[in-house]
Parts: C-alpha cells; sequence; structure tokens
C-alpha cells in the first residue's frame, strides 16, 4: 500500500473524460479505442495515496478532484542525445 | 470538474451563448447573408486602431523587436543562385517578445480587453506558443488563466515541445489543463469556460488579429528605414491563418501595397490531425499543413463564431517545406548568423533561403518572425522521439521524405525547395465548404458572392463559374 501524500505537495491528478467508444463521432478509428483523459496539477489539499481521488488547489485557485497519478512530478522534457546529422553542417557550410 | 460522457453533446448544445458570455461579442450583428458576414465592421467595432494597439503592447514590452539582416544566409543563397540572383534576407525577431514569440502580440489585446471588461481572468485552449503567450499577459495583467493543452498520446508519451509549453504555462502562474489526443478538447473547453465565466483568449477573435498588425506595420517601417525601400516579398509561416491576416493588415496600414505575400507551411501530408497513434509522429506540433490546409480552405471551424483570421484574402502564394528541410534551416540560422531560434518559426526562413535565388539580388525578403528555444522545443528533441518511434532519420534529399516514416536533412544547401500549393483548388474548396453551409434550398444573395470573392480574391463572375462547374450535390 502506497502511503499516503501531505496535503500542500505539488501533484498532477487525472481523469478519464471520455471512455473508448464513447468519443465524439468525428474522431478517427485508432483514437475512438482510447479514453480521452485529462490530467491537471495544482497543490493537494487532503493527504491522499497515489491511485486514490484526491483534491487539489490548481494554480489559477480552482479546487478540481481526480485520481492522484503523481507527487511533485518532473518536468523532464530535454534535449535527449545529439543529433549528429545536424552538428556536421557547420563543418559542411566552412568548407 | 465534472465531465462525462452524456455532457459531451449536452455542452456543444450550449456553444453559442456559452461563446457570447465569454467572448463578449455578439457575432450575429454582422452576419448580411445566407453565408457572409461584415468582417471590416466585426474588426472596426471593437474600436482598436492601429496606435492604441501599439501603446498597449508598449506597456507589457509586446513589439518593436529588432530586423535582421542575415548576411551569411543571404550570400550562402547566392551561391547556391544563378548571375544577379539572392534577395537580401531580413528576419523580424519576434523571439525577444516577453514569452518568446510574436504570440504575445496576440494575447496582449485579448488581456487587456479581459482586464477593461472586468473578467476575473483568461482561458485559451492552445497547446502552442500562444499558450505561454496569454500565461505572461495574464501575469502582468493580474488575471487569473487556465490553458488547456492537447498534449499527450494513449500511452502517456508527451510531445516534448507540448511539454516545454506545459512547463512555461506553469512557471507563469496558469493552471494548465492536459488532455489526450481528440477534437473533444473543445467541448472540455465550453466545460471551463461556463464553470469559470472567464474571457476566451480566443486565437481567432477580432483581437487577436488587432494585435498582429503592428508585426505587419513594424516590419515595413523598418525595412524602410535599413533599405530605403519596402519589402519585396514577407514569408510567413502559415498554420491558423492568423500571422498572415495580421502580418497583411499591418502591411497595409503601412502603405506597403506592393508587397508581396507568401505562405509557408511544413508538409505533414498523410498525418492525421486527430489520430492517437500521428499525434507523435508529427515532428512539428504548429506551422503545418494539418492546421494550414482546413482553415485555409474554411476558417470558420475555430472557437468563435466568425473567424478573424482569412488567410485566403491575403495570401499571394502558399509554399510547402519538408520537416528536414526546416530543421536545416533550423541549424542554419545557428550556425551561420549566431541565432538559435525555433524550430516550427523557422519554416519561413527555409522557404525564404529557397525563393531568395528567384529574386534579384537588390530584392528583400522578410521573414516575419523567429520563436524562443529550449529543451523540447528544439529539432534534437523532436528528432528524438521521431527515432524512438521508428521514423527513419538521416541526410538525403528532402524529396524522398514521407512524414511520420522517413525524415531526410538536407545533404547541401542546394536541395531546399518550396513546393508550390496551387490558389485555384484552395479557393474551390473554399467555395464547397462555404455551400456546404446553405440551408437545403437556400440561393446565395449578392451579399454572399461579394463576400466569396473577397474571401477567395477572385472576381464574382470567377465565383460564379467555380460554383457553376461543381458537380450538383456539391451545391
Amino acid at each position: 500500500m502506497d502511503e499516503e501524500v501531505p496535503a500542500g505537495t505539488w501533484v498532477e491528478i487525472g481523469n478519464v473524460l471520455l471512455p473508448p467508444g464513447g468519443r465524439a463521432p468525428q474522431v478517427p478509428a485508432d483514437t475512438q479505442t482510447v479514453p480521452l483523459e485529462m490530467r491537471v496539477k495544482g497543490f493537494l489539499l487532503e493527504p491522499a495515496a497515489i491511485g486514490t481521488e484526491a483534491r487539489i488547489e490548481t494554480l489559477a485557485g480552482r479546487r478540481l478532484s481526480g485520481s492522484l497519478l503523481a507527487a511533485n512530478p518532473a518536468y523532464d522534457h530535454s534535449f535527449g542525445p545529439p543529433i549528429v546529422e545536424l552538428l556536421a553542417i557547420a563543418g559542411e557550410l566552412r568548407q | 470538474m465534472t465531465f462525462r460522457h452524456t455532457s459531451y453533446a449536452e455542452i456543444m448544445t450550449q456553444r453559442g451563448e456559452i461563446m457570447r458570455a465569454s467572448v463578449g461579442i455578439d457575432y450575429d450583428r454582422y452576419r448580411i447573408g445566407r453565408i457572409a458576414f461584415d468582417y471590416e465592421g466585426l474588426m472596426r467595432d471593437t474600436g482598436y486602431g492601429l496606435a492604441q494597439v501599439t501603446e498597449i503592447q508598449r506597456r507589457t514590452a509586446v513589439g518593436d523587436t529588432p530586423l535582421v539582416e542575415l548576411r551569411n544566409i543571404t550570400a550562402l543563397a547566392r551561391r547556391c543562385a544563378g548571375p544577379g540572383k539572392g534577395a537580401r534576407i531580413f528576419v523580424k525577431d519576434e523571439a525577444a517578445n516577453p514569452s518568446g514569440s510574436f504570440k504575445d502580440r496576440r494575447a496582449s489585446l485579448s488581456i487587456h480587453e479581459a482586464k477593461r471588461r472586468g473578467y476575473q481572468g483568461v482561458a485559451a485552449a492552445t497547446s502552442g506558443n500562444y499558450g505561454a503567450a496569454v500565461a505572461s499577459q495574464a501575469a502582468k495583467a493580474g488575471l487569473r488563466c487556465i490553458l488547456l493543452q492537447e498534449a499527450f498520446d494513449s500511452q502517456g508519451l508527451a510531445q516534448p515541445e507540448i511539454a516545454e509549453k506545459t512547463r512555461a504555462c506553469e512557471a507563469y502562474g496558469a493552471e494548465v489543463i492536459r488532455l489526450s489526443v481528440g477534437p473533444e478538447l473543445f467541448a472540455v473547453f465550453l466545460q471551463v469556460l461556463k464553470e469559470t465565466g472567464f474571457f476566451n483568449a480566443s486565437l481567432y477573435s477580432p483581437y487577436s488579429i488587432l494585435g498582429i498588425e503592428t508585426l505587419g506595420y513594424e516590419l515595413a517601417e523598418q525595412t524602410r528605414t535599413l533599405t530605403g525601400r519596402d519589402p519585396d516579398m514577407v514569408i510567413v509561416t502559415h498554420a491558423g491563418g492568423g500571422n498572415i491576416t495580421g502580418t497583411a493588415r499591418g502591411l497595409f496600414k503601412a502603405g506597403a501595397a506592393g508587397t508581396r505575400l507568401v505562405a509557408a507551411s511544413v508538409d505533414l501530408a498523410g498525418l492525421h490531425m486527430a489520430s492517437d497513434r500521428d499525434f507523435n509522429r508529427k515532428s512539428f506540433t504548429t506551422g503545418h499543413t494539418g492546421f494550414a490546409m482546413p482553415f485555409t480552405t474554411w476558417p470558420d471551424r475555430a472557437d468563435v463564431p466568425f473567424n478573424a483570421a482569412r488567410p485566403l484574402r491575403y495570401m499571394d502564394r502558399f509554399v510547402t517545406l519538408s520537416q528536414g528541410e526546416v530543421f536545416y534551416a533550423t541549424q542554419l540560422l545557428a550556425v551561420l548568423e549566431g541565432m538559435e531560434r525555433g524550430p516550427a518559426g523557422n519554416t519561413s526562413l527555409a522557404a525564404a533561403f529557397a525563393i531568395a535565388q528567384e529574386l534579384d539580388e537588390e530584392q528583400i525578403i522578410v521573414v516575419q518572425e523567429t520563436e524562443y528555444t529550449g529543451a523540447g522545443k528544439h529539432p534534437f528533441a523532436q528528432l528524438n522521439l521521431a527515432r524512438c518511434l521508428g521514423i527513419d532519420v538521416r541526410r538525403g534529399d528532402p524529396r524522398g521524405g514521407r512524414p511520420g516514416e522517413r525524415i531526410l536533412i538536407p545533404e547541401r544547401p542546394e536541395q531546399l525547395a518550396a513546393t508550390e500549393v496551387k490558389l485555384e483548388p484552395l479557393r474551390r474548396s473554399y467555395i464547397r465548404h462555404a455551400l456546404e453551409q446553405l440551408p437545403a434550398g437556400a440561393e446565395l444573395g449578392e451579399a454572399d458572392l461579394a463576400f466569396l470573392s473577397a474571401e477567395t480574391r477572385t472576381t464574382t463572375a470567377h465565383v460564379k463559374e467555380i460554383i457553376d462547374e461543381m458537380p450538383r450535390t456539391d451545391r
């Protein structure tokens, strides 16, 4: 059993807004088979364990509820490994 | 927030009243025919002239960005061109705006208007630079801010460029609602507007377009100061149509009547915009044909009843570039001019490099934007994701690329080429979409024909010809 995340922690919650098969009619076949999901971050209002229902206050001051997905969710987008095909261009243009 | 399957259809039926309350414009007033609406009246009745927009933007350090001559890129284009060819290329460094893109111009007037009307907050549906711009302007105005992004696929994999925009918006103090792939985002947006009573800072309102006019005006004035002449050509990265519309209107207000306007988009043909599978196989999240084609051939598919962005009214020419070519141009700007920008905003730069070779040396091309770059929002991040998803990334003739399957980064600058999109089929497609809006049995009036003629930049006689040539079922 997960430990409870303390109130006041910056967290992400999520909800399924539309289930597979319940999507808008104009949605293509592959998207029809998956749910429409929503995620939003904020400060946890009461202690809750990951995977349980939780309430947050968002940066806009709204109070929203949903399943607790993560505590202190990371910004993990980056540059990644070098793309040497692009790095080579500088040298080519000097020749 | 509550949002259930049954509420989707219900919220869509409330679309009209939610829009009226959240944009503060009674769009029905402007209807003048079965299809036609009074476009200039809609723009004029906002009450904002160019001088006032400029003054509002200066208060938050928006606009007045440098126009930079790209001497080394021009020299390289001349090496690739025939004798006497190779126009001077300039770029408007819009990354110098507070949140790092020209989108600050679009957000500034909306946020000013929201504040003036006493709204407590603003909301916008956008996964791009516009979100950061709205959040930045709202922060300055002391308004609360909610942004909705289409941000991740069903595997939970976030588009890196959008992940960076999530971070930026949260850094500016905004609530970011991230959604998985699908057009139902619009219904969620309506729900948020209804629940909060916030102002809809739509990308497609008159305020948004009036905010871009300063960009066209400034670049005309700056080009005159630096070169003593008007730009021969302005190239605009084209997606939803606002950028080209506002820029063209600003150029017109500056009296640059002879300047030709070129729209440039990244070619993403074959990738479906609402497909969960295709979502992360697009290595560009904006400036691409997935927005440009539908919005050029029918602008009124936006989050307001009448879109103030009307691209076919303003474009003289429309070209596409491959993803590999735009990444190559992004690298040219970095290694030849010392400016690390983009990537999507460099679509127009890639087009300029190719098109400059058609023009004479004394002629002038202005690339009308740059945008900030950083983690996620960078060619490395996009190409690493592409490789992860099995897309073949290598050097080669970019003509051999295929969106979602193979990205070919040019081996030589000579391989950059702008592919022409013919305007006549776009006009026909626009008119076909317009006729689809007609109730059964209804006929077009004179006002409608005049409107279609202005919309497609052709004569009413030609509009009639196009209609007459259509199969019966389309009429």
